[in-house]
């Protein structure tokens, strides 16, 4: 383990590296040296790549949820340019006279053709194409675990509230890209997704279908929408992506990143292995992990058969017209809306029922994420850095919330599926929907308390671990003929990761009025907030102090007669594995209830 | 002047030219419109045993002169096609009351003969559609065509690949994978329950043959990208990357976050 430190003086770390050296190599480095002290020489890249190399970084399975997005991003980058040396980004019709022979003699555009092309004849082609799209669904998977992580352990906290952000924008845009990349081969499905998108632009009030004229170039469908589709696929939107992404990931540098609380993890450090050669390793050998997981699914799993589907006229559209898996959740609030939302005033028609799940949804869910580290400090009071992470069970109202999102998106993403449960179900859509119209209400309403609930029982759990260490399941019977359970104490490694979180409590609000009965300009935002944080830290369960610790051991040893007959009860269960000094933990089976059934028969004779 | 427009004003001549036109009309109407395909002929014990096996299966519902009741249609003029689909699929007789009788899984409830016998008879009662000849239904017309007519009039229901689809209130249009090629034809030609009826006048029996070769063609070709989920669409992707496809990731994530440096 190697400590990177903000402040080195007199920590025990120091201690490791007695030994390292500290006079200057001798020698050139050999080939690899010499190429890189001429580099060096003339960019001066040396400073920036030791920084980089000695950087250090925890290690946690949940940390690389962020890397397959990572590296997702860059597979579907070497594939998309790959699909462009074949795209023909036009609605140019020609008649097909390829080897596929159900569509042979049909006449399609340039963009479908192209693509049944890279499909069935480029060499290769149908592989890359699947890799391509597979990844595409895989990249935003793991955008939004990614994102769950660094919600539910509250590494959104300062200083990454910009990040949180730049990583909101990221995936709102991965989201518009994808849907594009789904657009572009201008099949059946595809096209439907493209009217359905008309569709929406028409349904905001008096500007939408300026909107979708300007966008497609005239009425649906136009030439003009799949070439500035291509544009805006290939180069706007992942320029920008990559550029935020860059910009995401050096933030992650410069705040150098989290880590779970344990023995040793401060806010003023980093625990953990460098980037060379630990990770340089891990995560390299992880970039092809994750290749190989997506070609493998690519190979032997169908994406997207655009050659089934046909290429699009507006007269078609099949059953099961669904959006890939990202945009569901905005199809299935359209499903859900109901119908009196569109009607006619004043000579217009108003589609609320479009416009509130297609147009409005996206910005607001994404405004309330924004917005949510920037409450949740307010509510707090908390302006101090955190580098240690939360366990979501020690912040109990935050886990719950968002659950409680996650129900209610789950519920928007069942409601685009309604179709499908139908058919294999055997159930009416219009109950389906039914159900999960009430569901979207009441589900994250439940979630929210059962979660928070689950939180509070678990932080007891965590408590009662540390008070009275964990129960061995071996009873010992005194000289008297008592019995007890012995207890094994937590070490103080595992017990540190317990007790080393902090319970906010809840604040009052501050006198309305001062002294002079002047009514203070904050007063109803004080309010609010202290509304908030009674909400948010009412039910709260601390975390246990030194004081109550050695209380409890103290209680146990009160008899002092069992320590010995307990620590030979631990022995037995691990032997020779039990060293040290043993002490307290020893819970009494209370005499009432160890005797009872003797007392009890002379009472009751 | 020729003998003809010499009696052009004659007052026969606007009778004539009319008839004329009539019968050239109806001539090339009766050479030239579409047929049913019925060729079989019936015998009339056919009919007999037909009406024996009707009184006894089927009269409840349909009443003993097939002109139905409360809960079932009329059958005089539904034709042979009908029957023959309707208790060739096991639809009929129906096995219990629902939103939509479903093809039996165990297949029908009568054998090849008792059900031509049944057809016979309803078809006996008036003209309707008749069984499609066997060239019409096994394939071997226009594939390409078939896919683009049936992406036109059949895929918003029955799904892009025949893999069926929802309807409203739980009803349902089925998967055309395992329905033969005489079933489909006849489905067309009656539309069963909530099937648009395409007669060979909005669609010829050559078009109809085409639909069923796609169709063939569908479930016979090979799967060029792989295993194909049930062709059903973007839900079994998405229903896949979020199980197997980021379970295998999260999986070689844990393996490595486990790994000591």
């Amino acid at each position: 383990m190697t400590t990177l430190n903000e402040d080195t003086s007199g920590r025990s770390a120091d201690a490791l590296r007695a030994d390292d050296t500290t006079e200057a190599p001798t020698g050139n480095g050999g080939a690899i040296g010499g190429v890189a002290n001429w580099v060096d020489e003339r960019t001066g890249a040396a400073k920036g790549v030791r920084f980089l190399m000695k950087k250090v970084f925890p290690d946690h399975w949940s940390f690389m949820l962020g890397e397959i997005a990572m590296y997702s991003l860059i597979i579907v980058l070497i594939t998309g340019t790959f699909l462009t040396f074949w795209f023909v980004p036009s609605m140019s019709e020609s008649v097909y006279n390829g080897p596929y022979v159900p569509l042979r003699g049909i006449t399609m555009s340039d963009a479908f053709k192209s693509t049944v092309d890279i499909s069935l004849d480029v060499r290769g082609g149908l592989l890359i194409r699947q890799i391509h799209h597979w990844s595409a669904l895989i990249f935003i998977v793991a955008i939004m675990l990614h994102m769950f992580r660094v919600f539910f352990t509250g590494a959104f906290r300062k200083p990454r509230e910009i990040n949180w952000i730049i990583g909101l924008v990221l995936s709102m845009l991965v989201l518009v890209e994808g849907f594009i990349g789904y657009s572009l081969p201008d099949d059946v499905l595809s096209g439907t997704g493209v009217r359905a998108a008309q569709g929406f632009m028409l349904s905001i009030p008096i500007v939408g279908s300026y909107i979708a004229y300007f966008l497609f170039g005239g009425g649906f469908p136009g030439t003009a929408i799949i070439p500035r589709f291509f544009t805006i696929h290939v180069l706007l939107l992942p320029a920008i992506i990559v550029g935020l992404f860059t910009a995401h990931i050096i933030l992650v540098m410069v705040h150098k990143h989290t880590q779970y609380p344990g023995p040793g993890k401060t806010d003023k450090n980093v625990v953990g292995f460098p980037l060379m050669p630990v990770y340089t390793a891990k995560a390299g050998g992880f970039f092809f992990v994750v290749f190989g997981v997506t070609a493998l699914i690519a190979g032997l799993v169908t994406i997207d058969p655009i050659w089934m589907y046909g290429p699009y006229e507006p007269t078609m559209i099949t059953a099961g017209s669904q959006p890939d898996w990202f945009m569901g959740f905005a199809d299935g609030a359209l499903r859900l809306l109901p119908g009196f939302l569109e009607f006619t005033l004043l000579g217009h028609t108003w589609s609320f029922n479009v416009m509130l799940g297609a147009i409005l949804l996206i910005p607001i869910l994404w405004t309330l994420m924004g917005v949510y580290p920037f409450v949740e400090s307010w509510v707090t009071g908390d302006k101090r850095e955190h580098h240690v992470l939360d366990r979501p069970r020690n912040v109990p109202t935050r886990t719950g919330l968002g659950m409680a999102a996650i129900a209610f998106y789950a519920v928007l993403f069942g409601a685009a599926g309604n179709d499908i449960i139908a058919i294999k179900l055997h159930l009416s859509i219009d109950d389906i929907t039914n159900t999960l119209r009430i569901m979207l209400v009441a589900a994250p309403v439940i979630v929210f308390w059962v979660t928070k609930r689950v939180c509070l029982s678990l932080q007891r759990k965590d408590r009662d671990l540390v008070l009275h260490g964990k129960e061995t399941g071996r009873i010992v019977r005194t000289a008297e003929g008592r019995f007890f359970e012995a207890h094994e104490p937590l070490d103080e490694y595992e017990r540190w990761r317990l007790v080393s979180f902090e319970a906010h409590r809840p604040i009052a609000a501050p006198a309305e009025t001062d002294e002079n009965g002047v009514r203070s300009k904050t007063a109803s935002a004080d309010r609010t907030r202290a509304r908030l944080s009674q909400f948010f830290f009412n039910d709260r369960i601390e975390p246990v102090t030194p004081l109550e610790l050695a209380a409890a051991h103290h209680d146990g040893q009160a008899d002092e007669a069992l320590a010995p007959l307990e620590a030979a009860a631990l022995e037995d269960a691990h032997p020779g594995e039990f060293g040290g000094h043993l002490h307290g933990g020893a819970e009494e089976i209370e005499e009432h209830n160890a005797y009872a059934h003797q007392q009890g028969s002379d009472d009751d004779a | 002047m020729s003998s003809l427009a010499a009696r052009r004003r004659h007052p026969a001549a606007l009778v004539i030219v009319l008839l004329f036109g009539l019968i050239v009309t109806g001539g090339l109407y009766a050479a030239l419109a579409p047929k049913n395909a019925d060729a079989a002929t019936s015998s009339s014990s056919d009919i007999a045993a037909g009406k024996q096996l009707f009184l006894s299966n089927c009269a409840t519902c349909h009443g003993v002169n097939a002109t139905g009741g409360n809960e079932a249609p009329d059958l005089v003029g539904v034709g042979a096609a009908a029957v023959d689909f309707q208790v060739g699929t096991g639809r009929m007789p129906l096995a219990a009351p629902g939103i939509q009788a479903e093809a039996d899984t165990n297949g029908p409830q009568f054998d090849n003969k008792q059900i031509s016998q049944l057809a016979a008879y309803v078809a006996s009662l008036g003209p309707g559609p008749g069984i499609p000849a066997s060239d019409l239904t096994s394939g071997g017309g226009d594939i390409a065509k078939g896919g683009e007519l049936f992406r036109v009039n059949c895929a918003m229901c029955h799904n892009f690949a025949g893999s069926g689809g929802a309807l409203t209130r739980g009803k349902f249009a089925p998967s055309l994978m395992d329905v033969s090629g005489k079933h489909m034809y006849e489905a067309m030609e009656t539309g069963p329950q909530s099937m648009p009826v395409f007669n060979n006048t909005n669609m010829s029996p050559t078009d109809k043959k085409d639909i069923i070769s796609f169709l063939q063609n569908t479930k016979d070709e090979p799967n060029q990208g792989g295993a194909n989920l049930g062709n059903l669409g973007p839900v079994p992707e998405g229903l896949f990357v979020w199980t197997i496809g980021i379970g295998l990731l999260i999986g070689a994530a844990v393996w490595l976050g486990r790994k000591a440096a």
